[in-house]
């Protein structure tokens, strides 16, 4: 049975490449949410690695044993309706492993979709992340400043970015810090993020957008916070104010190199509030200025996922 | 001038021309051949006009083996230009082109097409009927989906193709962001192919429920039927979803209504919600036949009877209610939230339990069996590992946390292809060799065959194994190309040689077809499979009224009862039948809905107005039109019958 041996023969290479000397982006995190995502990525590998061998051992001790040409011509197979006790099995563990699967999901989930865990009770610093084809704009309301298709962020702070479109809907992933979420026209998606170490990362725009779709990309820079605080000082120092016209000129499609401002966007074209968002600029503002504890944070985001989930419906 | 302008391709290259000058010669070539070998009236009275399941069958079948190969050119530029860092061989308009029609093409085109071919012309005979229950419905929905496929197909020599990929998420698909006809195209293509398939789930369902030969229950009825009969349940569920969210999206882009765009209170998420909705139930609308398929060729090769048919069915009356639970999955990074993304990622695990339990079903059919390595059996083979990987990683998929990194990259197109090559396709080419000889009356080479197996096996997995790679190193999907520094280069051009081995695979079928027509035996008799359901009861190939004698079923395997514990399947003496007439209302109808489609995508109001009238006309003289068929007496189906077996 070639075909077997190839593909056990495949796995065995993908797995050595998986733990190989050079990690994969995605495999090798750099902050709390991507850790956990690479946990749980793991953790399915090797559950998923146990049903593809079951499988494998099953088929090919069949076809070994059961195969034609080895049997006497006078063989006859038998009837055989099912059996209760081998059924129950058949559904029993893929019921387990569903069950436990689910059970890691459901947490992970949660974990995930909360500011990072491991910075105590920092204060976030929140991002505008918005997009344009093809390009993305990082509104830093607390530095008040702005970068164009750059991202400076502090390392051992939860980051949480706030995403929208002005156009197409995009997907904001910085691969090594977390998973994705989408940025769209008509209302603001929250990502929580962070930074484990100082260093340089791939930040893209996953989701295909069209004709600039591939060059759609950005560079992350996780650096310490005092490092980060120098940073938005010279920029505050050198940077060219962001006007009105000069953002409506960023807006037209095309691709651009990395840009600084000083102000940002949100003041004369802010983000899109209402209902669908959750929060709108004002309101952050004001929800920063009042610190609020990890607690009362992770209840408004449940009550962020409520609203979305009677807007889906 | 101002036509020349409407109708010409935004973003020409030298491929399109070269496609639309072989486009010409193609049609000439068909039309002049046709035209010298006297062929028309043959063409006309015997394939354009017929009402037979079969030949519909046949014609479904060609078709998607057509599309399949249109599919397939578009893989081998995809990969082509993505097999090295910085390619230039498309530019990023031409690529985003590609992939969309190919998305398009493959699902909606081929691999539809495909499963309601083998249904229509196994079903009926499987469950010993002489037809579906309305054979010119079934005409007409073969018709609509072929004119449907030709109006997409014809959107790249004219007017540009879609670009916004198959899913057409809005508003990148609305007017502003698109602005060729091309998504215009795709609304209208896919609105009337999908009229046809809404039909053929109706067709379907009634047949299953009231043709089935006397003695044949429910619990009787072979696994294939069962598949067909959960499949177009499903369709008529979720079908009418899509053609709503067409013509939202077709009032969007003709109307200037607002309902995806997001200015004026559309919602762009609400397209994406409305297309999942479909979107989902369709990925098992293609699976189910494909297991129905799977279970009734690993019986057949093992020479044991199915393992578990009541669990078989069971898994596959869950399977359909969860189909419809499990859309939110396709954008758990759309911000809905831990809550949603969790009830949905428990939904979406959960189809794991029934899928698993049909693997293990087929594993265990083959226990105390006596395995043959035929074509059919090696592709049936050959799903279950290669199934088992595409389907696990649709477990780790499903896990929303996960999901946020795996989302929108090659883990993905690795995944979904995992699934539907061997699920689809594979099961495809399995069916296509095992009901061939009942279809065309010779069998197809076993040693070609068995090379093109492996070349498919192998190009798939070649193909496909590293993107999972390059999906968790961070490629997205859809990039028409990527910079040197990304280390994606070696991942993709192991994926471009394996397209190219599917490509051979794909050749080497059709060199087979080629070759075991001119030189296979016409002498196999009606069972050359020694098989076990009723359709090989028949002669072979079939005549049109499929059974002389309808037959008497009480059993699950009725024919190998027949055969091998002196069941008598046929009792009493020949009757007159009542056939149907051969109508060209279907054709003609179609050919309106065609011109209606194309009117519509260039808002030529005055073709839509004439080609409407065209088919309300059409309905009109249907529902006063006398048709009561026509009645093969006894005598002639004696003389037919003795035919037919003195020609063994």
């Amino acid at each position: 049975m070639k075909l077997k041996w190839a593909i056990i023969g495949a796995l065995i290479t993908v797995i050595a490449l998986l733990t190989g000397c050079e990690p994969l982006t995605v495999l090798d995190p750099k902050g709390p949410q991507a850790q956990t995502q690479a946990d749980v990525i793991w953790i399915s590998i090797a559950i998923m690695a146990f049903i593809v061998i079951t499988v494998f051992v099953m088929l090919v001790y069949l076809l070994i044993k059961y195969r034609g040409s080895k049997q006497p011509d006078s063989y006859e197979p038998p009837h055989i309706e099912g059996n209760k006790v081998v059924e129950a099995i058949v559904v029993g563990i893929p019921v387990i492993i569903v069950a436990v699967l689910s059970v890691i999901s459901v947490k992970s989930t949660y974990e995930v979709e909360a500011k990072p865990e491991g910075y105590g009770d920092k204060e976030p610093l929140v991002v505008y992340a918005s997009s344009s084809d093809w390009k993305w704009h990082f509104s830093y309301p607390e530095q008040d400043i702005e970068t164009v298709n750059y991202l400076y962020i502090p390392t051992d702070r939860p980051l949480e970015f706030k995403l929208y479109s002005y156009g197409p809907i995009t997907s904001f992933w910085i691969p090594q810090l977390g998973g994705q979420k989408y940025a769209m026209s008509d209302m603001i998606t929250t990502l929580h993020l962070g930074a484990d170490a100082p260093g340089e990362f791939m930040g893209r725009n996953a989701n295909f957008s069209g004709e600039g779709f591939a060059e759609n990309t950005f560079n992350v820079k996780a650096m310490p916070q005092e490092e980060f605080d120098e940073w938005v000082k010279e920029v505050k120092q050198t940077a060219e104010p962001l006007t009105e016209q000069k953002f409506d000129e960023l807006l037209e499609p095309g691709h651009l190199g990395q840009l600084t401002f000083t102000g940002t966007h949100l003041d004369f074209m802010p983000p899109p509030e209402g209902h669908h968002g959750g929060h709108g600029a004002d309101d952050k503002k004001n929800s920063h200025s009042s610190h609020e504890s990890t607690s009362s944070e992770h209840a408004e985001h449940e009550e962020e996922g409520a609203e979305h989930e009677a807007h889906n419906e | 001038m101002e036509f020349f302008e409407r109708f010409a391709v935004p973003h020409p290259s030298p491929a399109i021309y070269a496609s639309m000058v072989a486009i010409a010669l193609t049609s000439i070539a068909i039309v002049a051949g046709l035209t010298y070998f006297k062929k028309w009236g043959y063409l006309w009275r015997e394939w354009l006009t017929t009402v037979d399941h079969k030949k519909i069958g046949i014609m479904y079948m060609i078709s998607a083996l057509l599309m399949l190969f249109r599919g397939g050119a578009d893989v081998l530029m995809m990969r082509a230009q993505t097999a090295v860092p910085e390619n230039t061989l498309l530019d990023a308009q031409h690529y985003n082109e590609i992939f969309t029609t190919h998305g398009v093409v493959m699902i909606i085109f081929m691999a539809m097409a495909f499963i309601i071919a083998l249904m229509n012309f196994v079903i009926p005979l499987q469950i010993g009927a002489r037809d579906v229950a309305f054979p010119r419905l079934n005409a007409l929905s073969f018709w609509l989906y072929f004119m449907g496929a030709m109006l997409l197909n014809i959107s790249f020599v004219i007017g540009g193709s879609p670009s916004s990929g198959w899913t057409s998420y809005f508003p990148l698909a609305g007017n502003e962001l698109s602005q060729s006809v091309g998504t215009n195209y795709y609304m209208l293509s896919l609105q009337i192919s999908g009229l046809g398939t809404l039909i053929t789930g109706i067709n379907f369902i009634v047949t299953i429920l009231k043709m089935r030969a006397p003695g044949m229950t429910l619990m009787k009825m072979p696994m294939f039927s069962w598949a067909g009969l959960i499949t177009n349940v499903i369709i008529v569920f979720a079908f009418p979803v899509l053609t709503v969210a067409l013509a939202m999206g077709t009032m969007d882009r003709l109307f200037a209504t607002n309902f995806f765009t997001t200015t004026n209170g559309g919602m762009d998420m609400l397209w994406a919600n409305l297309f999942w909705v479909w979107g989902h139930p369709e990925v098992y609308i293609l699976i189910l036949p494909a297991f129905g398929i799977y279970s009734e060729i690993i019986p057949t090769f093992s020479r044991r009877n199915l393992y578990g048919y009541n669990t078989m069915v069971i898994s596959m009356v869950v399977i359909s209610l969860l189909s419809f639970l499990v859309w939110v999955h396709h954008f758990f990074t759309m911000g809905q939230g831990a809550l949603v993304n969790s009830i949905f990622s428990i939904t979406t695990m959960a189809i794991a339990v029934p899928t698993g339990i049909k693997i293990f079903n087929w594993l265990f059919t083959m226990w105390k069996g006596k395995i043959q390595f035929t074509v059919p059996m090696l592709y049936s083979l050959g799903f279950i590992p290669i199934f088992t990987i595409g389907g696990v990683t649709g477990v780790m998929l499903g896990m929303a946390s996960a999901d946020y990194q795996y989302h929108n990259t090659m883990f993905l197109v690795a995944h979904f292809h995992l699934v539907i090559i061997p699920g689809v396709v594979f099961a495809m080419l399995a069916g296509l060799t095992y009901w061939w000889p009942k279809m065309f009356g010779f069998m197809l080479n076993e040693r070609i065959g068995k090379w093109a197996f492996w070349f498919i096996a192998g190009g798939t997995c070649l193909a496909f194994f590293p993107m999972f790679i390059s999906g968790l190193d961070g490629q997205a999907r859809r990039m028409y190309t990527y910079s040197e520094a990304t280390g994606f280069g070696i991942w993709n051009m192991l994926s471009f040689i394996g397209a190219i081995g599917l490509a051979i695979g794909f050749i080497l079928i059709v060199y087979n077809i080629y070759y075991s027509t001119r030189y296979a035996s016409r002498d196999i008799g009606d069972d050359p499979w020694d098989a076990r359901s009723l359709e090989w009861a028949t002669h072979n190939p079939v005549p049109e009224y499929n059974f002389a004698i309808t037959p008497q079923v009480n059993s699950r395997q009725a024919f190998w009862d027949a055969k091998k514990n002196g069941h008598k399947l046929f009792k009493g003496g020949y009757k007159e039948i009542h056939m149907p007439n051969n109508s060209g209302v279907p054709f003609i109808m179609a050919v309106f809905f065609f011109i209606f489609g194309f009117g519509f995508v260039f808002s030529m109001w005055i073709t839509v107005i004439a080609s409407l009238i065209g088919i309300i006309a059409c309905l009109i003289h249907r529902s006063f039109e006398k048709d009561h068929g026509y009645h093969i007496s006894a005598e002639e189906l004696e003389k037919s019958e003795v035919e037919l077996r003195g020609a063994k």
